[in-house]
């Protein structure tokens, strides 16, 4: 048996980093990592409350280049055609603001303080990612 | 300081990100893939996550401020309404067709790739047409 292959070390690692830099963003700014919710607040702008915002995107932005420092980046693999990309996208930006969050501000950050309505969420959107790529990939694709 | 620390931050999730290997979609969609050959590493991306988070969220509601002196702004809904429900259904339609959500797609437009440029751009436009329709109706 080998050891190193019984769990994803890769992906426990990630998460753990992830719930690091919610803790870093909840502990010293006070404000929950939803990704979503990031952005969204700037299509309404208030004083003080902008720049902070666009710090964590820019982190997020910058955080390729950084890894490429000391990594090969990972094999990326996108094979949706662009007109699906873009229903893709607009429904992702519809619904993450009309749902208020996303798989960070649900699902890591509602999931780690408890939140019964971010559980009801992350399930709903996790069923329904299946269900849809099933319809993707199974049903119309034959 | 407060841009500082949300700068380190916004890094560290994404490194996060591309170390956990969610920042390639087809991860992502192996995962929703339950039918075909099921890539469980988003499971166990988000239990790290969640393990690490829950720690944090148990510290700050026990402050009253943050360790910068601002204040800890954690939601207060709780109401599980329609709104809600549809906004979860409509996100993960989109998140299926594609294998991105917006913490990726960031970290994608990153790598300088064209396809997340196009998602992104989608991405926005969505939320501006939400923003949109929700100020009409204030």
């Amino acid at each position: 048996m080998n050891y190193p292959d019984l769990l994803p070390w890769h992906a426990i690692a990630g998460g753990l980093a992830i719930g690091f830099a919610v803790t870093l963003l909840l502990l010293f700014n006070g404000r929950v990592a939803g990704i979503s919710g990031i952005i969204g607040g700037l299509f309404r702008l208030q004083r003080g409350d902008v720049s902070w915002r666009v710090a964590f995107i820019l982190g997020l932005v910058l955080s390729v280049t950084i890894w490429k420092f000391f990594f090969a980046l990972p094999e990326i693999q996108i094979e949706t055609s662009h007109m699906m990309l873009i229903l893709a996208g607009l429904l992702v930006g519809f619904g993450t603001r009309l749902g208020s969050g996303c798989t960070s501000g649900h699902g890591v950050c509602g999931l780690s303080r408890g939140s019964p309505r971010s559980l009801v969420a992350t399930a709903l959107f996790i069923v329904t990612a299946m269900m849809t790529v099933y319809w993707v990939r199974h049903v119309f694709a034959n | 300081m407060v841009g500082l620390m949300a700068w380190v931050s916004g890094i560290v999730f994404g490194l996060g990100i591309i170390l956990s290997g969610m920042v390639n979609p087809a991860i992502v969609l192996a995962f929703l893939d339950v039918t075909g050959r099921w890539d469980p590493s988003l499971a166990w991306v988000m239990a790290a996550a969640v393990a690490v988070g829950s720690i944090a969220f148990t510290i700050a509601k026990k402050r009253k401020k943050s360790y910068l002196g601002g204040a800890i702004q954690i939601p207060s809904v709780t109401k599980i309404d329609v709104r809600l429900i549809l906004g979860g259904i409509v996100f993960g339609i989109g998140w299926g067709i594609a294998g991105i959500c917006p913490g990726p797609a960031l970290v994608l437009v990153g790598s300088g790739s064209l396809e997340a440029i196009i998602f992104l751009t989608a991405m926005l436009l969505g939320m501006g047409v939400f923003e949109a329709i929700q100020q009409k109706h204030q």
